[in-house]
C-alpha cells in the first residue's frame, strides 16, 4: 500500500525563508525526501537552483548538513564523502551512527556534466542515493537545454524548439547494474516517499528520478505544477516505475498502460498548457508535434514492456 | 627508525600510509601512476588501513578528496600534469573551503605537444589556486614533506601541494628513512576539524553570497596564505625535534655564509646545484645556493635575508612565463626583491623544460656565463 499522504511524517526540512520560486517543484520534492530520510543524513549539491534556493551565506533554509560542490562532481563527491566516513567509522573516528549520503542534483548535474562520474559511482555502486530532480533544462542560469529537454520544447538556446530526443537517462542508469532505481511524481507524493524509503533501506548505489514541472521555465501557472506533473504521467511523458536488482516494476498509471488495461491520454493537452511548447504548436504544425510525441511516448513504453518482460 | 629502499613513487605511498590517511582517491597518469597502484595494492592487502577510491579521472578525484575533508576525514591524491590540470576547478574549491588536503604532484610538462617529462609548468599554472606549494629535492624530503603537509594543512587550514619531478624522483630509488610509526603518530595528532558535515549541527557550506562576505573569505585566504610560512617553519622544526632530520622549512641554503653569487632553484634541480656550487668555489667563485622549498607562500624575505648586498643571482626556471621576460620564479623573484633592486644583478635561466637534460655543469656555466668573473 501506498503511503498516505495524511501519514506522511510531520518532520519539514524545507524552512521559511526558502529563496526558490513559489511552488518550485524541487523545494516540493526536498520537503519529502526530509521526511523519507530523516535528521541523519548529509546532503550534497551541485550549482543549480536549488543551491540558489537556500540562501545566502551563512543563513540556510534546509535543514540538512549541504556542501554545495563543483558542477561535474556529484558522483565523486558522494562517492568520497562515503568512503571517508566508513573509514573513519572503522577507525573509531566517527561520532555517533553513520549518516546517509545522498545528492540532491539537477538534471544538468545528472544527464549532462555529472554524467561521468555519476556513470563511475554507479558502476563501482557506492553506497549512497543519488536524486535527481529533473526540470528538463538548466533553470538555474535561466532555461537553457539540457540533455533531458524533450524534443519540440523552447529553451533560451533552443528558441524555436529542440531538434532532438531527450536521453533515457533512467535505462541508462539501470544498464549500470545498480541496486536500486525509480522514476517518480510530485502528484503521487506517497508513491515519491516511499519509494525514497525503500532506496533508504537499500545498500549500494541507488537512483531515483523525480520529474519537476519549472513553471518559470516550462511556462505555465505556478497553481499547476501539481496538476502538470499528474498530467505528465497520465499522457506517458513521464513514466513511473522502479527496479529492484534490475527487475522492473510499474507503479500507477502507468502500470496500466503496460498492461494495456488503460491507454495513456493524448499528449496534447499536457503540451499545450506549456509555453515552451508554443512555437513547435504554432499553425499546421500542431498535428505533427503532438503525433510526434504520443508516438515516441508509445516507443518509450514499448522500449520499457520488453525490457521488463526480459 | 625503519629504513627504505624504493622508487619515489613508492616512497609517497608509504609516507600516505604513515600519515594515517583515511581515504585516497587517485586517477592514474605517468610519471604519477605508481603511486596509485601502490597504495591501491596496500589498501587491498589491509596493509594501509584506508579506502582507495579509484575515480574516473581526476577532477573526480579532487571532488572525492574535498567532500572527504567536508566529514573531517583526512583524505590525500596524487597526479601530474593534465590531470593536475584537469582539477584545477576544484582546487580553488578546496582552497575557499579551506579544507585540509595534501597532495603530491609529480611534476610533468603539459600538452602540447604530447611529452611525459619533468618541468614545472604544471603546478605552476595552478600558483594561485590558494594551494600552499612545497617543492622536494630527494625522496627522503618527499617522505619528510609529505607528513609535514599534513602537519600544516591541518593547522592552518589551507591544502598543501607536495611537488616531485617526474621520473628524476619520482622513478629514482634512494634509501630513505622513516621515523618509528609512535614518532609519527604523536606528530600527526588528528587535529580538531572546523567544519564537519555534521547532521547534529546542519549549516550549509560554499553556497551563494554576495559582494558583503565574498570578499573577506577571499582576503582571509590571502592573509592566511601568507601567514602559513610560520607554520611551515613550526612543521620543519617540530620534525627536527622529533626525528633529527632537516630539509629545511621556506628554503634551504648551502654554502650562502659567505657568498656572493647565488644560484636559485626549485625541485630537484636544487639538489644537482649543489654540486655546481662546488665547482664554482673551486674556480674561485663565491657560490652558495637557495633552495626554495615553499613556493606559496612566496618565501621573499627569508631569500632576502639570505642575499649579501651586491650579490649576484641566478635563477633557474624549469618553465616559461609566457608573455614575461623569462621564467615565473624569475619574475616572482624580482617582484619580491624589487625594493633592492640597486643592491642585486638579478639574472634567469630556463632549463630542464620537457625533461631535457639539466647537469650541475650547465648550471654553473650558467652562473659564468652571465656575469664576468675575470675582473
Ligand atoms: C563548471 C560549471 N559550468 C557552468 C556552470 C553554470 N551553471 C550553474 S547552475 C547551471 C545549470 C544547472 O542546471 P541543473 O543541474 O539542471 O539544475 P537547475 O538549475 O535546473 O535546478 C549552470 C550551467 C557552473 N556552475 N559550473
Ligand atoms: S526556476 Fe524552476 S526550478 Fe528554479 S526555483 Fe524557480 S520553479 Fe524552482
Ligand atoms: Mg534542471
Amino acid at each position: 500500500m501506498t503511503t498516505a499522504i495524511k501519514n506522511l511524517p510531520r518532520d519539514e526540512i524545507v524552512m521559511a525563508g526558502n529563496g526558490a520560486c513559489g511552488g518550485c517543484p524541487a523545494t516540493a520534492g526536498l520537503r519529502i525526501v526530509g521526511k523519507a530520510f530523516g535528521p541523519n543524513a548529509i546532503c550534497l549539491m551541485t550549482p543549480s537552483c536549488s543551491v540558489a534556493s537556500i540562501g545566502l551565506l551563512p543563513k540556510s533554509s534546509f535543514n540538512y548538513p549541504i556542501l554545495n560542490i563543483c558542477f561535474a562532481a556529484a558522483g565523486s563527491s558522494a562517492a568520497g564523502m562515503e568512503y571517508a566516513l566508513e573509514s573513519m567509522q572503522k577507525k573509531g573516528r566517527l561520532n555517533g551512527e553513520k549518516p546517509l549520503v545522498f545528492t540532491w542534483i539537477g538534471d544538468g548535474g545528472t544527464y549532462d556534466i555529472g554524467f561521468q562520474a555519476l556513470s563511475a559511482a554507479a558502476e563501482r555502486n557506492d553506497d549512497f542515493i543519488h536524486i535527481c530532480y529533473n526540470n528538463e533544462a538548466y533553470s538555474n542560469t535561466g532555461v537553457q537545454r539540457s540533455g533531458a529537454t524533450p524534443r519540440f520544447a523552447a529553451t533560451t538556446t533552443t528558441p524555436t524548439g529542440k531538434q532532438c530526443d531527450k536521453k533515457n537517462l533512467p535505462l541508462l542508469m539501470l544498464d549500470h547494474h545498480i541496486p536500486y532505481l525509480a522514476t517518480a511524481s510530485l502528484a503521487y507524493p506517497g508513491d515519491f516517499y516511499d519509494k525514497l524509503v525503500k532506496a533508504k533501506n537499500t545498500k549500494g548505489f541507488r537512483y531515483i528520478e523525480l520529474l519537476a514541472p519549472c513553471y518559470t521555465g516550462w511556462k505555465f501557472a505556478a497553481e499547476d505544477m501539481i496538476d502538470i506533473s499528474r498530467k505528465a504521467v497520465n499522457c506517458g511523458a513521464w513514466l513511473m516505475f522502479e527496479a529492484e536488482n534490475g527487475k522492473i516494476e510499474f507503479t500507477n498509471p502507468t502500470k496500466k498502460f503496460v498492461d494495456g488495461t488503460a491507454t495513456p491520454d493524448s499528449p496534447a493537452e499536457y503540451l499545450s498548457m506549456q509555453g515552451r511548447y508554443t512555437s513547435s504548436l504554432k499553425g499546421d504544425n500542431k498535428e505533427f508535434v503532438i503525433n510526434s510525441v504520443a508516438s515516441q511516448i508509445a516507443a518509450d513504453l514499448q522500449l520499457l514492456r520488453q525490457r521488463s518482460t526480459c | 627508525m625503519r629504513r627504505l629502499f624504493d622508487t619515489g613513487c613508492h616512497v609517497v605511498a608509504q609516507a600516505v600510509k604513515c600519515a594515517d590517511v583515511d581515504m585516497v582517491a587517485a586517477y592514474p597518469i605517468t610519471p604519477q601512476t605508481s603511486v596509485v597502484e601502490e597504495i591501491a595494492a596496500l589498501t587491498e592487502s589491509g596493509e594501509m588501513n584506508c579506502r582507495f577510491l579509484p575515480v574516473e579521472g581526476e577532477h573526480s578525484a579532487m571532488a572525492a578528496c574535498v567532500a572527504a575533508a567536508a566529514v573531517g576525514a583526512r583524505a590525500f591524491t596524487a597526479t601530474s600534469s593534465q590531470g593536475l590540470l584537469y582539477m584545477h576547478e576544484v582546487l580553488h574549491m578546496a582552497s575557499g573551503c579551506r579544507f585540509p588536503l595534501v597532495m603530491v604532484n609529480v611534476n610533468r610538462a603539459v600538452f602540447a605537444p604530447w611529452t611525459l617529462w619533468a618541468d614545472h609548468s604544471d603546478s605552476l599554472a595552478q600558483r594561485d589556486t590558494g594551494w600552499l606549494q612545497l617543492y622536494c629535492a630527494s625522496l627522503q624530503e618527499v617522505f619528510n614533506t609529505i607528513l609535514q603537509a599534513y602537519y600544516i594543512a591541518e593547522r592552518v587550514r589551507i591544502p598543501v601541494m607536495v611537488n616531485m619531478d617526474g621520473f628524476i624522483l619520482s622513478h629514482c630509488r634512494m634509501i630513505v628513512e622513516m621515523p618509528d610509526q609512535q614518532v609519527i603518530d604523536k606528530y600527526l595528532q588528528h587535529q580538531p576539524n572546523g567544519w564537519i558535515a555534521d547532521p547534529q549541527n546542519p549549516s550549509a557550506y560554499a553556497c551563494v553570497t554576495g559582494a558583503d562576505l565574498y570578499p573577506g573569505f577571499r582576503e582571509e585566504l590571502f592573509n592566511d596564505t601568507k601567514n602559513a610560512d610560520k607554520t611551515i617553519i613550526e612543521a620543519a622544526k617540530v620534525y627536527h625535534e622529533l626525528t633529527g632530520m632537516w630539509d629545511g622549512d621556506l628554503i634551504d641554503t648551502y654554502r650562502c655564509d659567505d657568498a656572493d653569487t647565488f644560484i636559485i632553484a626549485i625541485g630537484s634541480m636544487a639538489a644537482e646545484a649543489r654540486i655546481s656550487v662546488d665547482l664554482l668555489r673551486e674556480q674561485g667563485i663565491k657560490a652558495g645556493l637557495i633552495k626554495i622549498r615553499a613556493l606559496r607562500p612566496f618565501p621573499a624575505a627569508a631569500i632576502s635575508d639570505v642575499l649579501s648586498d651586491g650579490a649576484r643571482v641566478m635563477v633557474l626556471d624549469r618553465n616559461y612565463g609566457f608573455g614575461t621576460e623569462g621564467g615565473i620564479i624569475f619574475a616572482e623573484l624580482k617582484a619580491a626583491l624589487f625594493e633592492r633592486a640597486a643592491q642585486l644583478q638579478i639574472a634567469n635561466k630556463i632549463m630542464g623544460i620537457g625533461g631535457a637534460d639539466v647537469n650541475y655543469q650547465m648550471m654553473a656555466d650558467a652562473v659564468t656565463s652571465a656575469w664576468d668573473f675575470r675582473r
